[in-house]
């Protein structure tokens, strides 16, 4: 039989479920080394609250360097622009969030966290064409230049706010936990999980349901085919830089509110963290970044509980792990 | 006969490589001119020019009568100009029906247009929601094809179509590309099968080094052993 009437199956393509089940795998391993099933239950909600925070700010640098082969390490300007500008929208408003309404509480979080888009959203704008833009194809430049965007970056936020923690409380309704039976599962790491779970659904949406979401699939493998069918690749890449980068800012609000504090070096601090997960997924791989967003954040509790000192070390650990296990990431991107 | 497509000393570098070295010919108007040469000759350089991908470093190339060597490839496409690269480039993680959905762009898929497709290719209709990546080689290459004319398009720019693929599909492309030509379609098409290329050209260019060094009726050719063996190489036994 030919190809050509093909009335033989296609091979099935081998579903790949080993990564899906590696969190659910981790968590299972690690109920009779920590003994307690109530610390036990704190510490995979914490995880799962800390990974889909830190899938969040994540997610935009997996699309973009997925898609434009751009190695951008001043995205954590974005998270601490993202948490600055929330900073600036709650503090005047601290009458709303200390109000005991989780209504009146969220109706003042929802705009601090669109203006962080927002405003990170259009410093992504300004920095791919001035700082991206002159350097696409080159790796070298582009970390030499992100990286000194970075530094202007943290350097104007200290200049604008100074060097000390700003503290942000959390809105008086979200603080506390949910007491089932002797589990407490805290108010706000449910919301961090929500939103996570929002975001990941949101932009497998857009993905895999709408042309905008083909085109960036189609362009993550082969761009230049994208444009040889007519489609204007770069006005795609500006897009998702802003998308990536709104995205970063959403994940730096909900970073600082988490800690109850913003700072100038935060994005600074969290970019090593961001680019392990991203590495750790597939460079360009939505699903591998949510997994390893998710390992990340449970080997960091479950490690900080069982041998503190590892928790320095545990995420660099996993990568090598990971990296020794599938050299390209858990869902390799097909052309990478 | 117009030309649709005309090359004027254009030269191309690729880096410090300079590939096409002042390349002139025409293409006429729903004609297929056949793009012949040996590895290296500067075929697929010449229709990755065309298209934009690599920048003319000299000459001019006009499309009915517009400039457009200066041209990005997304405008270069849209003024009607479909391609099929060398390596087909289907996107492979996105299904059959996906990636057709992308290659029309001005709407959504035309139902008649999709049947007349299937007529060449029923593997696409078998394989509509499979992913590309998990077909044969030739089942991407009918895919690739597929995709280029999906909608109309003025002129289609082909790259060795019949690259390694077994003889009843080469047979269904030179159907199809007859019946493309037949709905007025222009094609300039790169081909190494000396057999195919006279069953589908009506005229003929041969490259070597970066340059045209023939062109004619491809009946001609076919007709001229002694040309072609001095030409592509072609000895008596690739007759027999």
């Amino acid at each position: 039989m030919t190809d050509l009437a093909a009335t033989d199956a296609l091979p099935r393509p081998k579903r790949d479920l080993l990564p899906v089940l590696l969190p659910a795998i981790l968590a299972l391993a690690m109920l009779p080394l920590i003994g307690s099933g109530s610390s036990w239950m704190t510490l995979t909600v914490a995880s799962l609250a800390m990974g889909m925070m830190i899938f969040i700010m994540a997610s935009g640098l997996t699309l973009v360097f997925g898609l434009m082969d751009v190695l951008n390490f001043g995205h954590g300007a974005f998270i601490a622009v993202g948490a600055y500008v929330a900073t600036l929208v709650l503090l005047p408003l601290a009458p709303y969030v200390q109000a005991d309404s989780l209504l009146t509480n969220l109706a003042v979080l929802a705009p601090a966290a669109l203006a962080a888009m927002a405003v990170s959203g259009a410093l992504g704008l300004v920095v791919e064409r001035v700082l991206i833009l002159p350097v696409y194809g080159q790796h070298l430049k582009q970390i030499l230049m992100t990286t000194g965007g970075l530094i202007v970056a943290e350097q104007a936020l200290y200049a604008l706010w100074g060097p000390q923690i700003i503290p942000l409380p959390l809105p008086t309704s979200l603080r506390g936990s949910f007491i089932i039976g002797d589990v407490a599962i805290a108010k706000y790491r449910l919301l961090a999980m929500l939103v996570g779970l929002v975001v990941f659904c949101g932009i497998q949406l857009v993905l895999n349901r709408t042309k905008i979401g083909l085109l960036i699939r189609a362009g993550v493998e082969n761009r230049e085919m994208v444009e040889a069918l007519g489609y204007r690749i770069r006005r795609l890449f500006l897009g998702v830089f802003m998308v990536g980068s709104g995205l970063a800012g959403l994940g730096g609000v909900m970073w600082a509110l988490y800690r109850e504090q913003v700072h100038a070096s935060m994005g600074d601090d969290l970019t090593v963290l961001v680019f392990i997960v991203v590495i750790i997924g597939g460079l360009g791989s939505i699903g591998g970044c949510f997994i390893g967003a998710l390992l990340v954040a449970m080997v960091a509790n479950y490690g900080g509980f069982l041998v503190p000192k590892l928790a320095l070390v545990s995420n660099i650990l996993l990568m090598v792990a990971i990296l020794m296990w599938r050299p390209r990431g858990l869902y390799a991107v097909t052309s990478r | 006969m117009t030309d649709l497509l005309t090359l004027a000393g254009v030269h191309t570098h690729v880096g410090r490589y300079h590939i096409l070295h002042g390349v002139d010919f025409s293409v006429p108007e729903g004609q297929t001119t056949m793009l012949l040469g040996r590895n290296g000759a500067g075929k697929t350089s010449t229709l990755r020019t065309i298209m934009g991908l690599w920048q003319a470093s000299a000459g001019q190339i006009s499309l009915d009568g517009q400039r457009i060597e200066a041209s990005a490839t997304p405008d270069i496409a849209r003024l009607g100009v479909g391609y099929v690269p060398e390596s087909m480039a289907v996107f492979s993680d996105l299904t059959v029906k996906e990636n057709l959905i992308l290659a029309a762009r001005d709407g959504p898929l035309d139902d008649a247009r999709l049947e007349w497709i299937f007529g060449f290719f029923p593997a696409l209709r078998r394989f509509w929601l499979s992913r590309a990546g998990a077909l044969s080689g030739g089942q991407k290459q009918m895919l690739s094809i597929a995709r280029a004319i999906v909608e109309p398009r003025k002129l289609l720019l082909i790259d060795e179509p019949t690259k390694g693929l077994a003889p009843a599909i080469v047979v269904a492309l030179i159907e199809c590309f007859a019946e493309i030509k037949r709905r007025g379609a222009t094609i300039l098409l790169v081909e190494q099968n000396f057999h195919a290329a006279q069953a589908i050209g009506d005229t003929v260019l041969v490259m070597d080094n970066g340059r045209i060094v023939h062109r004619g009726e491809m009946a001609a050719l076919a007709g001229d052993f002694a040309l072609q063996e001095k030409l592509l190489g072609l000895s008596l036994e690739t007759h027999q």
